[in-house]
């Protein structure tokens, strides 16, 4: 599902340049649970904002689903964005002026899905993530666990082939993180390819797989209890 | 191409921005109105220049004579100058192509009575083309004509106000006026636009004013219409010759202004015109002095909207939102701001200026101030696209800014 290889990015400071990102091999396939995990300035952020057609590398390959992303123009980057990516941030990015069903419904919107049909799929999610009630609120009106069930099911609403998360529950208190995480696994079970970025060792312990990254080099890529019962499952 | 979902997306935007958008449709609309009451004013005080010289025909000219102040050729100055029908002729056959209209006047001042009422009034002996000089509306009867000359009819028309004063309600058409004792034919009643004075004259052929009252071939003045055809220049250039060639006829001085001047309406029109000319430059420098301050001040705040919205920008980005959709989407926005903040001001110009009407007419010569539809047709093309301009620049810098950064902006 995204492969990468020899990936560097750097970004310029004055006359210097930072190098964030040093050779970056990672191969995550379809229906993977991943976890990236590191301290700030570890490069985990920029790695996701690539991944997430956010942001554009300098060097090395980046296969999404099988292309290479290669002289990505923005309109490219935002077709790519809508058809296979789900974005969860840890400030929630929810439109402050729409409701929770509108900001649901708002990718399928550049999706060119007409109103009605929108609105009806937007409501299954909000359904799906425990938040009927709460369709007609506006962001300012829902607690934070409550904007982050707002925000990933804007994410999914779209179907995509992977949901970016980047430090879902960073801004959470540890109960309404546990029901932000239990409905990643519950989005991963349904064999969605979840990547999620965290400095939390708890949050990275219920993925399956965990990348550590320091200094923009990977120093670690193994699976965790989970992810081994999950393999040997499948032997 | 109209998109329902994208004119909703506008709607909702605009709507939860309230204050904002009304700052941003104030600016204009305060351009538009002072824009509007601008060019509704001056176009006001065009229309009092127009009707002011709306008395007597646009294109009239009179040639006057009183005494020389010149010595010429042996004659000295004092000598007191008198037009003749030889005159009149020799500019009816010099100048025929020129000419319109021509006619005599000779001034009198008559007891008119009629049963017991009497008064005296203003007598003018006239030509027939003497109507479109002085542009006498015949309200009942007719005005003179050439048959009255040829015979030297004792024929008179006379003003709506002698009517009144003479006969009061009743008729006075085909009645006989006494007329300095000798009795003539009322055969038209006339009314003018130039005010009362000019209702109070009766007109009599300049024949048969010649031969009753002192048997001469006097005139006091010559009034021609130039020929319409003639630019304002040509119709100056006209009079001066006009001048120049009778003042050589009689033997008057080159320079003597007041022995024999022509009067000419073409001078006048040109300095009317002049003087509104430069009166619309300013206004259109100004006005659109005005619109530009508007135009800028929208762009400011469209500014600072867009850096406000950067983040939004930058989810809807993250979400699949094309750059060209966030540029199509803010453009709309403002276009439609614009558009609808200018129809305010300018409703709302033309409505002042339709209150002012014609009350400032007496004191400020303004009168019946407004704008023209195609002032109104071009300040609309002009809002469309000043706030197409005032969207598209920031627009295209905030599409621009990769979603990354707009993500991180707060």
């Amino acid at each position: 599902m995204i492969r990468i290889e020899k990936m560097h990015k750097s970004y310029p400071i004055g006359k210097d340049s930072l190098h964030v990102l040093k050779g970056i091999d990672l191969h995550i396939k379809e229906g993977e649970f991943v976890s990236i995990m590191g301290s700030s300035g570890s490069g985990k952020s920029t790695l996701l904002n690539i991944v997430g057609l956010l942001d554009i590398h300098d060097q090395g390959n980046y296969y999404l689903n099988g292309e290479l992303i290669k002289d990505m123009n923005e309109k490219k980057a935002a077709i790519l964005r809508n058809k296979f990516l789900g974005f969860v941030f840890q400030s929630f990015n929810l439109i402050s002026y729409k409701t929770a069903l509108e900001n649901v419904a708002l990718p399928l919107y550049y999706k060119g899905i007409n109103r009605k049909e929108r609105l009806e799929i937007a409501m299954d999610y909000l359904d799906k993530v425990g938040l009927k009630d709460w369709a007609n609120r506006l962001p300012n009106e829902l607690s934070g666990g409550q904007k982050q069930r707002v925000a990933i099911a804007r994410a999914l609403v779209t179907k995509p082939k992977v949901v970016l998360a980047d430090e879902p529950t960073g801004a959470l208190d540890s109960t309404t993180s546990d029901s932000v995480m239990d409905l990643l696994k519950d989005i991963n079970k349904e064999g969605m390819t979840v990547f999620v970025i965290t400095h939390e060792e708890e949050i990275a312990l219920q993925t399956k797989r965990i990348v550590r990254l320091k200094d923009g080099v990977i120093i670690s890529d193994e699976l965790t209890k989970i992810g081994k019962a999950v393999e040997l499952c499948l032997i | 191409m109209f998109d329902l979902d994208r004119w909703r997306e506008i709607f909702q935007s605009i709507n939860k921005n309230r204050l904002r958008s009304v700052m941003s449709g104030f600016t204009v609309s305060f351009a538009i109105l002072l824009f509007t009451l601008l060019f509704g004013i001056v176009s006001g005080l065009s229309n009092s220049f127009t009707s002011a010289f709306a008395d007597d025909a646009q294109n009239s000219m009179q040639v006057r004579v009183r005494k020389t102040t010149k010595p010429f050729k042996g004659l000295q100055t004092g000598r007191v100058i008198q037009l003749r029908n030889d005159d009149y002729n020799f500019v009816q056959d010099t100048y025929k192509n020129k000419i319109e209209y021509q006619s005599a006047r000779v001034y009198k001042n008559f007891t008119l009575k009629y049963k017991n009422e009497a008064n005296n009034y203003n007598v003018t002996a006239v030509n027939p083309d003497h109507q479109f000089l002085e542009k006498t509306i015949i309200d009942q009867g007719r005005y003179l004509n050439e048959r009255d000359l040829n015979e030297k009819s004792k024929v008179i028309v006379i003003g709506r106000l002698i009517k009144a004063d003479l006969f009061g309600e009743k008729p006075a058409l085909g009645k006989r006026l006494n007329v300095n004792g000798s009795s003539y034919l009322i055969i038209g009643i006339f009314s003018d636009e130039g005010g009362d004075n000019e209702e109070r004259i009766a007109y009599i052929p300049v024949t048969t004013a010649q031969s009753i009252y002192g048997n001469n071939d006097n005139i006091s003045q010559i009034n021609l219409g130039y020929n319409p055809n003639l630019s304002l220049d040509a119709a100056i250039a006209f009079g001066n010759k006009i001048e120049r060639d009778l003042r050589k006829k009689l033997n008057i001085h080159p320079d003597d202004q007041s022995a024999l001047s022509v009067r000419n309406m073409a001078e006048a029109n040109k300095g009317v015109g002049m003087f509104m000319g430069a009166l619309y430059a300013i206004v259109i420098l100004v006005g659109s002095g005005t619109l530009v301050a508007g135009i800028i001040g929208i762009s400011n705040i469209m500014i600072f909207v867009i850096k406000e919205r950067t983040k939004e920008f930058g989810i809807r980005k993250a979400l699949g939102a094309t750059p060209a959709s966030i540029i199509g989407m803010v453009v709309q926005e403002s276009v439609l701001i614009t558009t609808i903040a200018g129809y305010l001001g300018l409703s709302l110009g033309t409505y002042i200026l339709s209150l002012i009407g014609n009350s400032l007419e007496k004191d400020y010569f303004i009168k019946d101030p407004s704008v023209s539809p195609g002032i109104v047709i071009g300040a609309t093309v002009v809002l469309i696209l000043s706030g197409l301009i005032a969207g598209y620049v920031p627009a295209k810098r905030a599409a621009n800014i990769k979603p990354i950064e707009a993500l991180r902006a707060d």
